[in-house]
């Protein structure tokens, strides 16, 4: 492979793990409060369906962009009512949200499979674009691939130095203890639910609006499972989670390239690719025994207080 | 305003809890039929058209009894795993690799007489979806990996797999291009009851359905099963190995739905084809959460989900409703009861004014 192979693969591997980023980086923080939300698949076909339909009617990507992370708070706020409001089974709750989203966005969605929609264009970035491999790579994307760079520190900033951030993790950890010591337990998760559906829309929203200006049936394909698996990959931490997203990103990038350059390789192979690299992930991250980052009440239910 | 404390229930519901549980299933349709009005379709005219659909005539209950037949078996493997705290949502791949099984056999000895071959397939079916069941359980044993997405990740390439071969080495070569296989020898096919539609599969389900129940209420493994499920800790004390009893379950799961691969396969196809691939794994998750481990609600609720499929159809050809409604009522009917089970554990005392 020459260097002018490689550059396009890397700046596509950017491209292809941007909406994984969003939707992890949204899991994290929900999963934080203490709360396991697999609905995110559900929730990103939905942000992806609005911010397609916004597009499409208004021709502003950017309001879209916005519409997508609304639509993402509201459908996770259904997870809320369940699991905060009604006690439900976490697990039970996100897999029937996944249901749900995706027959939601495929339902209102079917009219306009294969129409397109006014997306974001690349804009390079002064002077960074022009350094020699580093630029094309990094820094000629649309905006929301830059927003991608500055989230994870941000993330890192508001759980380690911020009082709401440090209030989330300790009700994640041991909501009662947090409650006792003054903390709205609830009201922190409901602040992860939200704040995690808000990201999880967008990265659906970079899918339809970036990856492929138009709205497909199944848009997702798998990869809000993916956010959840790298989520446990990261050990909750929002550096790693960007190191397995371009991994992922990479393997999908390399997987299209393959099968446009006419490989011998039966496509259905390839595209098990990115699936079965999510187990390999997963065995390796357990493999390590770090489960220790793990915040202690994830998927516990917080028992209404009389 | 009137305010509530919230208190758990010490008594049992008893009847009352079937009354909350309609009533989760109502607000289901309800929003359902809100989802008609946004599109455009009369709501009422929809539902009705739905339950028409569904049971308004021979030829229904039928259609409604074939589907509900893969529906049940996946459902029967999902609820054993729900009961132990594991989350296989891999009934999806273990189905496929059931008919892959089944099919690889059908394939290989055409000529073998019907019950040697036919007993064949389902051994292949029931292994191949065993061993892709016992591969996440053994990760989780083993490594404490995440079954969930393992299992999920599963059906992705289970169905890829499929793909794959019908795409390829399977292909039928008189089939004009189309992905699927030849189809399958008279002795590979299970045949049709009397004059109706209906697959004597449903035999299949009541033998396996009456297993089920013995396997529970007489057996000791069957007894640890339901034990361990209410607490791990307690069943580790107790000596029930737990970690065995996991890998069972799965392997068990697996199996089940693989018959449930076999049966679509042989019965209702007649060859393998990616259209084999229509979600029973993912309804199957549903009917085993409104079910739970009780064999003769499993195969209710199967023909009720079963026959909301059907009657989707039939909205699809009527009113031109898009297939993905019923996913929706399906994500729907369960969001809603989980909430609803809320109010069966725990009850609202109005608090009085001091």
């Amino acid at each position: 492979m020459t260097l002018e192979m490689i550059i396009p693969l890397l700046a596509a591997t950017i491209v292809a793990g941007t909406p994984i980023l969003y939707a992890t980086l949204g899991e994290m923080i929900t999963e934080k409060s203490g709360v396991l939300n697999l609905g995110v698949e559900g929730i990103m076909i939905v942000g992806g369906l609005t911010a397609f339909l916004v597009a499409h009617f208004t021709g502003s990507p950017s309001l879209a962009f916005f519409a997508a992370g609304a639509a993402g708070i509201t459908t996770a706020s259904l997870h809320g009512i369940v699991c905060l409001v009604f006690q439900g089974n976490q697990v039970v709750s996100g897999l029937a949200l996944t249901i749900l989203g995706t027959g939601f966005a495929n339902y209102f969605g079917t009219s306009y499979v294969g129409l397109s929609a006014p997306g974001f264009q690349p804009m390079a970035v002064p002077l960074l674009a022009d350094i020699p491999a580093i630029g094309p790579i990094f820094f000629q994307h649309d905006p929301l691939v830059y927003l991608t760079y500055i989230l994870p520190p941000c993330l890192w900033l508001f759980f380690n130095n911020t009082r709401y951030g440090l209030g989330l993790r300790a009700v994640g950890e041991f909501p009662e203890a947090a409650a006792a010591a003054g903390l709205n337990a609830r009201g922190y998760r409901w602040l992860g639910i939200l704040g995690g559906g808000f990201f999880m829309g967008l990265g659906g929203a970079y899918l339809s609006l970036a990856y492929t200006h138009l709205w497909t049936n199944n848009l997702t394909a798998g990869r809000g499972w993916i956010a959840v698996a790298l989520v446990i990959f990261a050990f909750w931490r929002p550096g790693r989670a960007v190191f397995g997203a371009y991994l992922f990103g990479g393997i999908m990038a390399l997987q299209l390239r393959l099968q446009a350059t006419g490989t011998q390789l039966p496509s259905s192979l390839l595209l098990m690719l990115p699936y079965g690299l999510t187990v390999f992930v997963l065995v390796l991250s357990s493999l390590g025994h770090r489960r220790t980052n793990e915040p202690a009440a994830l998927g516990v239910n917080v028992e209404p207080a009389d | 305003m009137q305010r509530f404390r919230i208190i758990k229930r010490q008594e049992r519901l008893g009847w009352r809890s079937c009354f909350i549980l309609l009533t989760a299933i109502a607000l289901a349709l309800l929003l359902s039929a809100v989802m008609l009005v946004m599109r455009g379709t009369p709501p009422v005219e929809g539902i009705l058209t739905l339950f028409k659909g569904a049971f308004g005539s021979r030829w229904a209950i039928e259609d409604s009894l074939i589907k509900a037949i893969p529906i049940f078996l996946c459902s029967l493997g999902v609820a054993t795993a729900f009961r132990l705290q594991i989350w296989n949502i891999g009934a999806e791949g273990q189905f496929a690799l059931g008919a892959i099984g089944a099919t690889w056999a059908a394939l290989t000895f055409p000529e073998l007489p019907k019950p040697v071959l036919l007993s064949m397939m389902i051994g292949a079916a029931c292994i191949a979806g065993g061993v892709w069941g016992m591969i996440p359980a053994i990760l989780r044993q083993r490594l404490g990996t995440n079954e969930i997405i393992v299992t999920l990740m599963m059906n992705y390439i289970a169905i890829l797999l499929l793909e794959y071969l019908v795409y390829g080495i399977w292909k039928d070569p008189a089939s004009y291009g189309f992905p699927m296989t030849p189809m399958f020898s008279e002795q590979a096919i299970v045949g049709k009851i009397g004059t109706s539609g209906v697959n004597s599969g449903i035999f299949h389900c009541l033998v396996l359905g009456v297993l089920f129940w013995i396997f529970f209420t007489f057996t000791r493994t069957g007894f640890e099963l339901k034990a361990s499920g209410d607490s791990v800790r307690a069943a580790r004390y107790a000596g029930i190995p737990y970690n065995y009893l996991v890998v069972l379950v799965m392997v068990l799961s697996g199996a089940l739905a693989g018959w449930a691969g076999f049966l679509e396969a042989s019965a209702t196809i007649n060859r393998l084809q990616p259209s084999i691939m229509v979600g029973y794994g993912y309804t199957a998750i549903v009917v085993a959460w409104l079910a739970r481990l009780n064999p003769l609600n499993i195969a209710i609720t199967s023909f009720l989900l079963a026959g909301l499929r059907v009657g989707v159809e039939s909205l699809q050809l009527d009113m031109q409703v898009p297939a993905a409604f019923g996913g929706m009522i399906e994500g729907l009917i369960l969001m809603t009861v989980l909430a609803s089970g809320f109010f069966v554990h725990y009850k609202m005392v109005p608090v009085r004014k001091q």
